[in-house]
């Protein structure tokens, strides 16, 4: 009697888990759903009321019109390169202050490596004016080169691999030292390779954060033609302000690309941002 | 003298150790460290144009602290985090818990869920803007409502505050998942053979173990929300009337820097919200000990 009243009470639990998880990501696809099926309608189909579900037909008019009035072709490349050139830096340098933070002794390590949890403990808007000034006192405003200018260095990504060399056993690395190899091969053939993981996650965070970033953009790069997605898209929302089926089909051109790859690399994304969670 | 004491093989090691912090010290040094002084200096000055300052000592913040849109926005940035952090946290710790149950699709759900996060927020908050449009939004239509919830400086931010909470509940959650999981499951298994209730289960072993996840996603949430701009920004464009009642500290810095063009008052904003930070982040080390389990 007992045991069949706690078997309904176990039921009556999954049945309630899985009606609250299959309500919430409704909630959570529903919006994209709602923009994918607005982004094929006509002004006048969008509005009207009362509401129509689906499209009449499926119509690639708005993208048409979203690609005539926003350089995409201009704003993925510079969006691309934008985050290949902050990944490969924050990779880079990262992994070889991590390295030595974690590994090698030297003088003012303290000091050093108070600079970088300084850099971190401040939110980056206390950087951009002056960092705005220098790029255009450089005469590089509206480059790439601008857009990739505060994230050449990446004090997170230092403290980051901080972590994973200081994971690693110093054993290791001893035992290439002792085969003849300096520190610099050491780090190179030696302990960078066994940081797979984290540098993958850290590429992620990189790209995910410079991809979504918005007011570095907006600030120093004014030119259309040299704006990135984001900030792309918060000027096609001041051209477009009613006209939302063609604003749908430009969100979703600049979705596109990010969802794609965090659909095929599910795994990865999440438990690489997860990972470096906390920033 | 004392560079004599090292070895030739350390002092090899610590010479590989310049180079190789070398790249990352003077970056952080050119564009973090000096920006940084210089806003603490700009913020004590006035900018006449092509980067030129004036020291008017603390004129900026005298002006700021007489300024109720400074007041309002600080006010803003406030009601923000209280409006999304304890309930996004709470939204964030049930889908988590459910999660972490033995369920089918558990990827498929997570992928969901996660989904916000890598889609821009200039793209996200275009499609909430349709969604709350109040003349053929859908959600006015389905509750048959006429509410401007863009547009009505009272319901604004409680737009807002949806579109953060949502945005935000998949991140969160798959942090405190992780929290979750590593919750010895034999912890559960004595506690069942006494017979408590899931409620009492919930509140004597899941909140207790997980209370230090929980600290530093509401620490990382708490210090995101007080910065929060790009959201805001995008949901409510500058012309907007209902603008003042729900720009936040750093919707108010870009606008002052960037638009007004007056970068003495912005940095003085922005060394605000820097205090405003530190002080939430002190609160909230000094609250921990109530309530942060650390023992087991």
């Amino acid at each position: 009697m007992k045991r069949s009243s706690m078997e309904s009470s176990k039921t009556l639990n999954t049945v309630l888990t899985y009606a609250f998880l299959i309500l919430g990501a409704l909630i959570m696809i529903l919006p994209f759903v709602w923009m994918i099926l607005t982004s094929s309608k006509t002004v006048p189909e969008s509005n009207m009321i009362p509401v129509t579900i689906l499209p009449e037909r499926i119509m690639l008019d708005n993208f048409v019109e979203a690609v005539k009035s926003l350089p995409f072709v201009n704003l993925y490349l510079n969006t691309g390169l934008m985050i290949f050139f902050r990944v490969v830096c924050a990779v880079l340098f990262s992994s070889m202050a991590g390295y030595a933070f974690a590994k090698l002794e030297f003088k003012g390590k303290g000091l050093l490596f108070g600079i970088v949890l300084v850099q971190m403990s401040l939110p980056s808007q206390i950087f951009i004016i002056p960092q705005y000034q220098m790029v255009a006192k450089m005469g590089m405003a509206n480059t790439i080169f601008a857009l990739v200018f505060p994230g050449i260095v990446s004090a997170f990504g230092v403290f980051f691999l901080r972590q994973t060399y200081m994971g690693i056993p110093k054993e290791i690395g001893e035992a290439a030292y002792l085969d003849g190899c300096n520190q610099w091969q050491t780090f190179y053939k030696v302990m960078f390779p066994l940081t797979g993981t984290s540098v993958a996650a850290l590429t992620i965070f990189t790209a995910v954060f410079a991809y979504s970033d918005l007011m570095w953009p907006l600030v120093v790069n004014s030119d259309l033609n040299m704006m990135t997605l984001s900030s792309g898209l918060a000027t096609l929302r001041g051209q477009f302000s009613t006209n939302f089926p063609v604003l749908m089909a430009g969100s979703l051109l600049a979705m596109l690309p990010m969802v794609v790859l965090y659909l095929i690399f599910q795994k990865q994304f999440i438990e690489g941002i997860a990972s470096t969670g906390g920033k | 003298m004392k560079k004599n004491k090292l070895s030739p093989a350390a002092r090899r090691e610590q010479n590989w150790a310049y180079i190789m912090v070398g790249p990352t010290i003077i970056g952080l040094l050119v564009l973090n460290i000096w920006p940084f002084i210089q806003t603490i200096y700009t913020s004590f000055c006035e900018h006449l144009g092509f980067g030129r300052y004036k020291f008017i000592g603390l004129a900026n913040y005298v002006e700021m602290f007489q300024t109720p849109e400074f007041w309002k926005a600080t006010w803003n940035t406030i009601l923000f985090c209280i409006l999304t952090v304890p309930l996004g946290l709470f939204l964030s710790l049930l889908v988590a818990m459910l999660l972490n149950a033995k369920i089918k699709f558990k990827g498929g759900f997570r992928t969901i869920f996660f989904l916000p996060m890598v889609c821009a927020p200039a793209a996200v908050t275009m499609v909430w803007r349709w969604i709350f449009n109040a003349d053929y939004g859908i959600l006015n239509q389905i509750f048959g409502t006429d509410i401007k919830w863009i547009t009505d400086p009272n319901v604004v931010m409680l737009s807002c505050a949806i579109v953060a909470i949502w945005s935000n509940i998949g991140y969160d959650a798959v942090l405190l998942l992780a929290g979750l999981q590593n919750i010895p499951k034999t912890l559960y298994e004595a506690n069942s053979i006494d017979g408590a209730g899931k409620v009492k289960q919930f509140f004597t072993i899941t909140l207790p173990m997980v209370s230090p996840t929980l600290f530093v996603v509401m620490i990382m949430r708490l210090m995101a929300s007080v910065k929060v701009y790009d959201l805001i920004y995008m949901m409510v464009e500058e012309t907007n009337p209902a603008v003042t009642s729900v720009q936040s500290l750093m919707y108010l810095f870009y606008r002052e820097s960037f638009v007004a063009g007056s970068r003495g008052m912005g940095s003085a904003i922005v060394i605000w919200t820097v205090l405003l930070i530190g002080l939430v982040t002190v609160i909230q080390f000094y609250g921990q000990k109530k309530w942060v389990n650390y023992d087991v």
